[in-house]
């Protein structure tokens, strides 16, 4: 061999080596967190060989860490990966609504990535761009459930990109349900067994018998139960968690909120009533300061283990199965309870049910979606299509404070939380059945998306809250935020609520 | 020219007036510069609106002012007028609908009357304590450098971190004043759950934050007052109580008006604590006309009508306190003088 093949030989080798490696880390996204890159047109592979240097998106979110946490280490993976500039403006929740509403309205394009509840698709609907079909037909999306997707639609169109699934669900510590001590207690004062609640009243019982009462042994007084209840704060959706069984009837369809024909408001009627006279009565079985619970509030009461039950998203339940909680595997998940005596608005009288009819309610959700205005549409679809990849989706999931929370079917197989998580079975067992069985329940309440929805729901909590401090009746209370829903549909205008409210109508009514 | 005139005055045992420098037309033949050429008198004439050269160094503070103030008060009045909100964006032409509305909205004048409770009651508070406060450190006591600036402490801070950790404080489970108040025999209390105590919580945390206000204008108050009518009141053998209500109240009222005033304007605004402490509950016990307004404009996005509701809510406070500073004048200023 001459010394010139010799040395040829080494160059020819030198970039076999160099393109060997240059490809093995090209395809190595392991330092990114994520388990598994999923081919596809969302997967890292194909982002990474998108180039989008000199171009720049801007994304508003929520503040850190919820949602504001996954989009700013997304944003800036996405950045490393395509060589745009994606930059992230991170609003405080009670400013995202406007933040996001005056561009829209004032046809700035300041944003082209929006990140939102997802309840409020009813007055972005006009603004938002379609999901191209080709983002419609990736794993990641053909993956969501059906619910999912019908909340990211607006009549046929698909205006949101889903990125988070939620619900609300009955949390309760299992322990104590299946103490023999807390048993025999239960029995001495109802008279009947320790189960878990399959009504609101079952609900308001069990947690009267077990509050104030240290059932945990560690010396402070434990509670019954820790609902949101602060005004302005969610409250509305706890108080339709509890309203749900008695007025949405499973054989009445054309309407939870209004009477889809007359446009007339539903929320005074006998069933909303009850379900606000339980909401009141069980303020008797909360921890001191529980009648003006957050969110925050809840998850830690609940979730520290200062209470025996608690319903209303993920996060208590999150919280309480954190490797650090002194109650991680003694919780579990369930329905929420139900009614067994339901309102029939089309009679006008009380139905009976043997079996409770337990009503899924479908509340809010992060979502994300592209600004119709924006110039940069191919890159914004990019970007969330990437977001919510199955390889990201799977790591966030895994991290309470992300605030992202079960929507595919894969999320919904124990086998994730006991490994991924260390759950013991029982608990990923119930977690995951009850996901699914909100998810394919027969009887469904969503979020009132219609236009003006904050508003609808702002005075629905401040009615609320009157009965809750005793200002007025449950009836008078709900009687004040009729007149004033009426007043709203005028304002509007009963036939564009009308024409929003069937979308919503035609989710509950599937 | 003034200041012959002012002498002139003095002589006949008047008090000095005014007076202007003579138009250059009157000037007497014998005037030093009336001996200025007819046509070079009429270019001084010409000269005048070298003068008005003033105006434009005013202009760019003018400009800001109008940037500032004005074009929003102006903006917000027309928004005012047009029904804005998330179904019905821009400005178009609702005549006073949002102010009829507006009149039969319980939840707003429940609010502004709420508001006038709380405003009133913290700030005489406030003074009150302000002032005994300043009393204290405006005496000579040890380490009196050391309490001036601790009781400015609450005032430096800021207003929402502080609602967050006084929320804390009054949580009614995991907060520390229950615990204390259980131990030392009052027991613990619904502050945030129950009207009247969320109420006095949101008084308590206001009271706490901006006494050092109250105490800083009285303490410079205090600093600044001759010490002769003090010399005289010890020669005279008046006691503290006596020297306070004759002398030291007395002469502390227009700094007294000043301060109170001041904080009027700033509590009728209180917003941040009630929305972290509170969010205006339980029911609507807390909410104040800031707090809603804040809901109606950026939670519901009416923007028009919480338009009007600023304009209705701006002319009352206006009023209010002109009325409000008239009395205090009459009463703290007027009367103590007389």
């Amino acid at each position: 061999m001459t010394k010139g093949t010799a040395l040829k030989r080494l160059f020819l080798a030198t970039t076999v080596l160099a393109c060997a490696t240059g490809l093995a880390s090209a395809g190595d996204y392991s330092k990114y967190g994520i388990k598994e890159d999923v081919p596809g047109i969302c997967s890292y592979a194909a982002i990474d060989a998108k180039d989008y240097s000199g171009r720049t998106l801007n994304v508003i979110t929520h503040a850190i860490p919820v949602i504001g946490e996954p989009t700013a280490l997304h944003a800036q993976q996405f950045q490393e990966l395509t060589g745009a500039t994606v930059n992230v403006v991170h609003v405080p929740f009670g400013d995202l609504f406007q933040r996001v509403m005056i561009p829209f309205q004032t046809q700035q394009a300041a944003y082209d990535v929006l990140f939102y509840a997802s309840l409020w698709i009813g007055d972005f609907n006009p603004y938002l761009a379609e999901v191209p079909a080709e983002y419609q037909q990736v794993s990641g999306m053909q993956a969501v459930t059906a619910t999912y997707r019908g909340i990211a639609s607006w009549g046929d169109r698909m205006l949101q990109y889903t990125m988070d699934g939620d619900r609300h669900y009955l949390k309760y510590r299992a322990d104590v349900f299946d103490n023999a001590d807390a048993q025999a207690l239960f029995k001495e004062k109802t008279g009947r067994d320790l189960t878990v609640p399959a009504t609101w009243e079952e609900y308001n019982e069990v947690a009267a018998v077990f509050t104030n009462t240290d059932w945990d042994g560690d010396g402070a007084p434990n509670f019954g139960t820790a609902e949101v209840t602060k005004r302005d704060d969610l409250m509305f959706s706890a108080f339709i968690s509890r309203v749900a069984p008695y007025a949405k009837h499973p054989d009445v369809k054309g309407g939870f909120f209004f009477d889809l024909e007359t446009m007339t408001p539903l929320v005074n009627t006998p069933g909303w009533v009850r379900g606000l006279e339980l909401f009141v009565e069980a303020q008797a079985s909360m921890p001191p300061g529980g009648t003006s619970f957050g969110l925050g509030d809840e998850i830690f009461s609940f979730g520290g283990g200062q209470t025996l039950m608690s319903y209303s998203w993920d996060d208590a339940f999150i919280q309480a199965m954190q490797e650090d909680s002194p109650i991680r595997n003694k919780v579990a998940a369930a329905m929420l309870p139900g009614a067994r005596e339901v309102w029939n608005r089309e009679t006008g009288a009380w139905d009976s049910f043997e079996d409770p009819n337990r009503v899924a309610y479908v509340t809010w959700g992060w979502t994300s979606a592209v600004a119709k205005d924006s110039k940069n549409q191919d890159m914004a679809f990019d970007f969330l299509c990437f977001f919510a990849n199955e390889g990201n989706t799977e790591s966030d999931l895994q991290i309470g404070r992300f605030g992202i929370n079960p929507y595919r079917d894969s999320h919904f197989d124990p086998a994730f939380y006991e490994t991924e998580l260390g759950w013991d079975k029982a608990v990923a067992e119930t977690y995951t059945t009850t996901l699914k069985g909100i998810d394919t329940a027969p009887n469904q309440v969503f979020d009132l998306r219609v236009p003006g929805v904050g508003e609808f729901m702002s005075s629905l909590a401040a009615g609320v809250a009157r009965a809750q401090s005793g200002e007025q009746t449950a009836q008078a209370a709900l009687d004040g935020v009729a007149a004033e829903w009426n007043a709203i549909v005028e304002r509007i205008g009963a036939d564009r609520v009308r024409e929003a409210y069937a979308n919503v109508v035609a989710l509950e009514d599937r | 020219m003034w200041s012959r005139s002012k002498t002139a005055d003095l002589t006949e045992g008047r008090a000095p007036a005014l007076r202007f420098p003579a138009p250059v037309s009157a000037w007497p033949a014998s005037h030093p510069e009336g001996r200025i050429p007819q046509a070079q008198t009429a270019s001084r004439f010409r000269r005048i609106p070298v003068y008005r050269q003033k105006y434009i160094f005013l202009l760019p503070g003018l400009l800001v002012l109008i940037a500032v103030i004005l074009f929003p008060l102006l903006f917000t009045i027309r928004v005012s007028f047009s029904s804005w909100d998330v179904y019905n964006p821009g400005l178009n032409n609702a005549g006073g609908a949002m102010y009829a509305r507006m009149w039969d909205d319980a939840r707003y004048w429940e609010a502004l009357r709420r508001l006038s409770v709380l405003s009133i009651s913290t700030v005489l508070i406030q003074y009150v304590l302000g002032f005994a406060l300043a009393l204290l450190v405006w005496r000579e006591i040890a380490a009196r450098r050391f309490f001036r600036v601790l009781f400015l402490v609450p005032m430096m801070t800021t207003p929402v971190v502080m609602s967050v950790i006084w929320r804390t404080i009054f949580h009614e489970s995991l907060g520390p004043l229950n615990p204390i108040l259980d131990a030392i025999g009052i027991g613990a209390q619904p502050w945030l759950s129950q009207p009247g105590f969320a109420f006095a919580a949101v008084m308590v945390v206001e009271i706490w934050q901006w006494t050092p206000f109250m105490f800083l204008l009285l303490l410079a108050g205090l600093l600044s007052l001759p010490s002769e009518p003090f010399l005289a009141a010890k020669v005279d053998g008046a006691g503290p109580i006596r020297t306070f209500l004759s002398v030291t109240f007395p002469m502390m009222g227009a700094i007294s008006v000043g301060a109170i005033l001041i904080r009027a304007i700033e509590a009728s605004k209180i917003m941040e604590t009630v929305y972290v402490l509170t969010s205006g509950g339980p029911g609507t016990s807390t909410e104040t006309v800031s707090y809603y307004i804040y809901i109606r404009g950026m939670r519901d996005f009416q923007i028009g009508y919480s338009a009007a509701l600023s304009l209705t809510y701006l002319i009352i406070m206006a009023v209010a306190l002109t009325l409000i500073a008239k009395a205090l004048m009459r009463l703290m200023v007027r009367g103590a003088q007389a």
